[in-house]
């Protein structure tokens, strides 16, 4: 944490020998991985939710339709 | 006569992109009530009502969100029906929605499934409309009728609810 604020102010606070070391670009795992949620595994409930979701989609609609369906093929008939 | 022309036209239309639409609403319901067969008798009675009430809809705005409305105005109107039943009928006064489904089939419930029937109803439909029916949050939003804020928190509020009870069921 304090490495980070830090590097705000490089010049002012930091040796230059230490910001060369770091790259501010590359921000280190410890600091990124603190307060964050574990993407990897969220992404999965996610994509299965998705999933769950489109499987349903997939189905033929089953047999207690045909007297909702045949009311609405009326429309075409009419 | 030309007007009935159109009128059968329209109706046509009408009933050609509900059919269309009859999968999708499915797959919400199922994740709304976590029981296949009464998602299906939900489905069927919400298409009943939105092809009785087809003049009231506006050409050329969403079909899927005004069914995906009725849908879920339905369902919600079950629920507190079957809540008011539990309480007038015994002591049971806990139950909520999640019950009967369990009651019914639980067995064939996954983890997932099982998740999603722990959040609130609210919550439940939110995550559902806009992590998988496609809805925008506005979509969304309007078909639960609540305020563009209201439903981006209590889609974000689902997503932290299910990813802790994932987490925990797999531990």
């Amino acid at each position: 944490m304090k490495t980070a604020e830090l590097q705000v102010f490089p010049g002012k606070f930091m040796e230059p020998r230490l910001s060369h070391r770091e790259d501010p670009k590359q921000p280190k795992p410890a600091t990124r991985a603190k307060g964050r949620k574990p993407v990897g595994r969220d992404q999965k409930w996610a994509a299965d939710l998705r999933d769950m979701y489109k499987s349903v989609l997939d189905e033929p609609l089953p047999d207690s339709f045909t007297d909702l369906l045949r009311k609405l093929d009326q429309a075409d008939d009419a | 006569m030309p007007e009935r022309h159109q009128h059968h036209g329209q109706d046509r239309d009408f009933s050609a992109e509900l059919v269309r639409i009859l999968p999708h609403l499915r797959a919400f319901a199922r994740g709304l009530c976590g029981s296949a067969d009464l998602a299906d008798d939900l489905v069927q009675e919400a298409a009943s009502k939105a092809w009785a009430a087809r003049n009231r809809f506006e050409p050329g705005t969403s079909l899927k969100a005004w069914t995906f409305t009725i849908l879920r105005n339905h369902f919600l109107n079950e629920i507190r029906k079957y809540r008011r039943e539990i309480n007038l009928g015994d002591d049971t006064t806990h139950l909520n929605l999640a019950e009967r489904p369990k009651q019914e089939d639980q067995l064939h419930l996954n983890d997932l499934e099982l998740a999603l029937q722990k959040l609130p109803d609210d919550r439940r439909e939110a995550l559902l409309l806009v992590g998988a029916s496609g809805f925008s949050y506005e979509e969304a939003a309007e078909v639960c009728g609540v305020a563009l804020g209201t439903m981006k928190s209590r889609v974000s509020r689902a997503r932290v609810a299910l990813a802790d009870i994932m987490r925990t069921s797999q531990q």
